[in-house]
């Protein structure tokens, strides 16, 4: 699976993107937040803030969607755009 | 016709203008009027501004602002719908957005440009950062005013 950054969030985890396979046991955007804090402290604190929006194929959705390891996933900050 | 463009140039108001107001002339275009906005770097007179960095999602960007677009064609009886946005370091003053919408009344052209404006404030995946004379530099952080004004769209017209 594809997982990109965006924004602050790009800078403040030093990577714009990553590319894994889907851990077990996660299977939705949250449980991959979830995931993601846990590995390290600045993980944790990039993404712990509550202020992240999500993309899967290119669309905004909620934690709740579900996810496979064929989706590209885009974590960010509120868009500043306009 | 709905027409997205993400760039790093600039754009001419003028052109995008005449091509709005002439509409397909081969079927008698119906355009009774145009509605604009344009967008554009603010200098900070505390703060001065040396220049305005804009980061996208590639691909999203493009769809999200498609997706705009058609909502407000499926809303209001529009005839053409012109979105423009650059991208990269832009100095104060220049222009960062273009939305103009033709019609063949006014209120078509004056809601749906709006709601464009305020979707993409909300919606399209851009972020900026501003770089200051001084040396400083930061992320632009949103704005709760922006939230508000989309959401107010969810209700109807």
């Amino acid at each position: 699976m594809k997982v990109l950054f965006f924004g602050s969030l790009r800078e403040q985890l030093g990577t714009g993107e990553l590319n894994t396979v889907l851990p077990d046991g996660v299977g939705t955007i949250g449980q991959l937040l979830a995931n993601l804090q846990a590995q390290g402290d600045e993980w944790k604190l990039a993404l712990g803030a509550g202020n992240v929006l999500f993309a899967v194929n290119q669309d905004l959705v909620d934690e709740n969607t579900v996810i496979s390891d064929s989706d590209e996933v885009a974590l960010f900050p509120p868009v500043t755009g306009g | 016709m709905i027409s997205i463009s993400v760039q790093e140039q600039d754009f001419d108001v003028g052109e995008e203008y005449r091509q709005l107001q002439a509409g397909n002339t081969d079927i008698g275009s119906g355009v009774g009027g145009v509605a604009i906005f344009t967008g554009q770097v603010r200098d900070l007179a505390d703060n001065p501004l040396k220049f305005m960095r804009l980061e996208h999602y590639p691909g999203m960007t493009e769809k999200s602002l498609q997706q705009t677009a058609d909502q407000a064609a499926e809303r209001w009886p529009t005839i053409d719908i012109r979105i423009i946005h650059r991208i990269g370091d832009l100095a104060p003053g220049e222009q960062i957005v273009f939305v103009g919408v033709s019609s063949a009344h006014r209120d078509a052209a004056f809601s749906a440009c709006e709601f464009i404006m305020d979707i993409l404030k909300t919606s399209a995946p851009f972020w900026k950062k501003e770089q200051h004379v001084n040396g400083s530099s930061g992320w632009v952080d949103a704005k709760d005013v922006d939230q508000q004004r989309a959401e107010r769209w969810q209700g109807g017209d």
